[in-house]
């Protein structure tokens, strides 16, 4: 199973499609390590600078709704992954980004819009949020303060995470 | 107890429920290009498990980059060339015979009514415009898709969208998915498969329920379906008449998939095209959408017209019946890639061709190039494209570069103008 948690890169903005995370130039890499320098490169967010430090020493995306719409690249999820980036949670995911997350044995964490807007209030240059896998809990800390918030993720899902994603469990069991 | 399409397909190929409401389906046919599959057969072969469940359900088109443009699109057209001989995949289609994906494919009669299609590609979801269940998926689930035959999906619920009224003369399928696009919002159909029904879906040609099933994407939704009726048993009849004994047996044969009378949806949206005007995007979201005469006016630096979703023969039809006679405007640069060889070579049958060129347009082979900013008119930034594509997101056909979608009508007369134009205030010549 992968590792969870560390700091927080805060993605305030909804509907972030996947040209914006790894845009299609890059899609004639055949080796997953070749997209690390080109993480969220196309992202139109004011004052969103994709190579600051801040993006590499991330290890958890926060975000709005939609996040990963469009484009069924799978490069999505692996340019986080090689950025050791396992986890993104956001208000909603569009399906195939959602999946592909699962697949790659990867978190992907819906929470209400709620709670969303409690977690980018915590939102500082030190924010971290570690992940309580076995228990689906995580806690976020910051200057600002320190909260622990619940999620759900499907059954199936979390055995995708324990089997290392869909390939080694759909091979043992098909 | 009454069912929708999807749910009977889900019902006929249920393949195992490991977890409650994940399904995993058996796959009837599995769709590959050179973008997303180069890593899946490169990761079977690292385990040691290079292997294809069924060669005769595997598809596979080198589309994306063709001719390559660079070693490493080299590479990849030359990944999946190889392993399509060395498994003996027989619907191989490479250059000279290739086509966008979502054209050639059902052109070559592999969709049929009832089918599980996934590929790895968004834009799978044309194919629902048989009556099937067709999704595009990731790298992981193709690579076990080629594998095992199965995929996995939560079970989706149902939107309904009812078109009915009269089509105006420049209005087309384009039109009415960028206007359900805008209803339902970019995810209003998230995890929900969107299902055309109504009069005009039941007159509208399999080119234009294929536009209208590509953008269901664009919604959110898993797939785009239309009911299998006289019209789709009319396409496929070349591939199917050995199975029928004639048309009536293959409707009744495909009838059994249709939505059930009193099948539960998740919502119902009418939509009445009599008095709609061409629909033009703004913005960098798909459900960014305006009426065209709002935006008329608006320069544009190129005009491309293709994709999987408008670079079919009446596509190619539509638009040449705007430029036949004209010149586009020399502030403009037209670009035009007929989807398919097929189509390519009906529109030079019927002089279409020759109109686009005696236009000033260029012709490109068939490829998906531009629409994703990867070759064959690439957009520099600050630069504006008018495009029958489908995605308008920011950088798509290029970094800095904006892209206005619209239908093949709109595309041929802001090329005329080098602004987005009305088609409705020209005249359109018989082809």
């Amino acid at each position: 199973m992968k590792t969870f948690g560390g700091k927080v890169l805060f993605l305030d903005r909804a509907d972030i499609n996947t040209d914006e995370i790894i845009p299609a130039k890059y899609l004639t890499e055949n080796s997953k390590e070749a997209l690390k320098p080109h993480i969220l490169e196309d992202l139109k967010i004011e004052g969103f600078d994709p190579h600051a430090p801040a993006v590499k020493e991330s290890r958890v995306i926060v975000t709005r709704s939609n996040f990963g719409c469009g484009s069924s690249r799978e490069h999505a999820p692996w340019v986080f992954e090689v950025n050791d980036i396992n986890v993104v949670i956001a208000s909603s995911f569009a399906r195939i980004f959602r999946q592909n997350m699962f697949n790659c044995g990867m978190l992907a964490i819906e929470l209400s819009e709620k709670v969303i807007g409690e977690l980018f209030a915590l939102r500082a240059a030190d924010t971290s949020i570690s992940i309580d896998f076995a228990n689906d809990k995580l806690t976020v800390t910051s200057g600002k303060g320190c909260r622990t918030f619940s999620y759900q993720i499907a059954e199936f899902d979390k055995a995708l995470v324990k089997a290392g994603g869909w390939v080694d469990f759909a091979d043992a069991k098909y | 107890m009454a069912m929708t399409l999807a749910e009977k397909v889900f019902k006929t190929h249920l393949r195992d429920e490991p977890f409650p409401g994940a399904k995993v389906l058996n796959l009837d046919v599995v769709l590959c290009h050179e973008i997303t599959t180069p890593i899946a057969i490169n990761d079977l072969v690292a385990r040691g498990k290079d292997r294809v469940f069924d060669a005769s359900k595997v598809k596979v088109v080198i589309d994306h980059v063709t001719p390559s443009k660079d070693t490493k699109t080299a590479t990849q057209a030359k990944i999946l060339r190889d392993w399509a001989r060395r498994h003996h995949i027989k619907d191989f289609f490479d250059i000279g015979r290739n086509g966008v994906c979502h054209a050639i494919f059902p052109e070559k009669g592999f969709i049929r009514p009832g089918y599980t299609v996934i590929m790895g590609d968004s834009h799978t979801c044309t194919h629902g415009a048989f009556g099937a269940f067709a999704a595009g998926v990731g790298t992981t689930d193709l690579e076990v898709g080629i594998l095992k035959g199965v995929c996995t999906f939560r079970q989706p619920e149902t939107i309904r969208v009812n078109v009915n009224g009269i089509m105006p003369e420049a209005v087309s399928a384009k039109d009415i998915i960028l206007k359900v696009i805008q209803t339902l919002t970019v995810n209003g159909a998230t995890d929900c498969v969107v299902e055309f029904q109504g009069d005009v879906i039941g007159s509208m040609s399999m080119e234009g329920r294929m536009t209208l099933c590509n953008m269901a994407i664009e919604a959110g939704g898993t797939s785009g379906v239309c009911m299998p009726d006289e019209i789709t048993v009319d396409y496929l009849w070349p591939f199917i008449s050995s199975d029928y004994k004639d048309k009536a047996a293959a409707l009744a044969d495909f009838r059994k998939w249709h939505s059930d009378e009193s099948c539960v949806y998740k919502k119902v949206i009418d939509i009445d095209v009599t008095d709609m005007e061409p629909q033009v995007t703004v913005g960098y979201k798909p459900d960014q959408v305006k009426d065209v005469s709002e935006v008329a006016g608006t320069p544009v630096d190129q005009v491309y017209i293709g994709s999987c979703t408008n670079g079919r023969i009446e596509d190619l039809r539509e638009a040449a019946a705007y430029l036949k006679g004209r010149t586009i405007s020399p502030s403009v640069r037209g670009i035009v890639s007929p989807a398919t060889p097929d189509v390519f070579k009906q529109a030079d049958a019927e002089g279409i061709i020759k109109i686009f060129m005696d236009s000033g347009f260029c012709v490109t082979n068939p490829t998906c190039g531009a629409c994703l900013g990867m070759s064959n008119g690439v957009l520099a930034p600050g630069e504006v494209c008018a495009s029958t594509t489908n995605r308008n997101f920011n950088g798509r056909m290029g970094k800095g570069g904006m892209v206005h979608l619209m239908s093949p009508a709109v595309a041929a007369v802001t090329a005329l103008e080098g602004k987005i134009a009305d088609p409705g205030k020209f005249r359109k010549e018989k082809i």
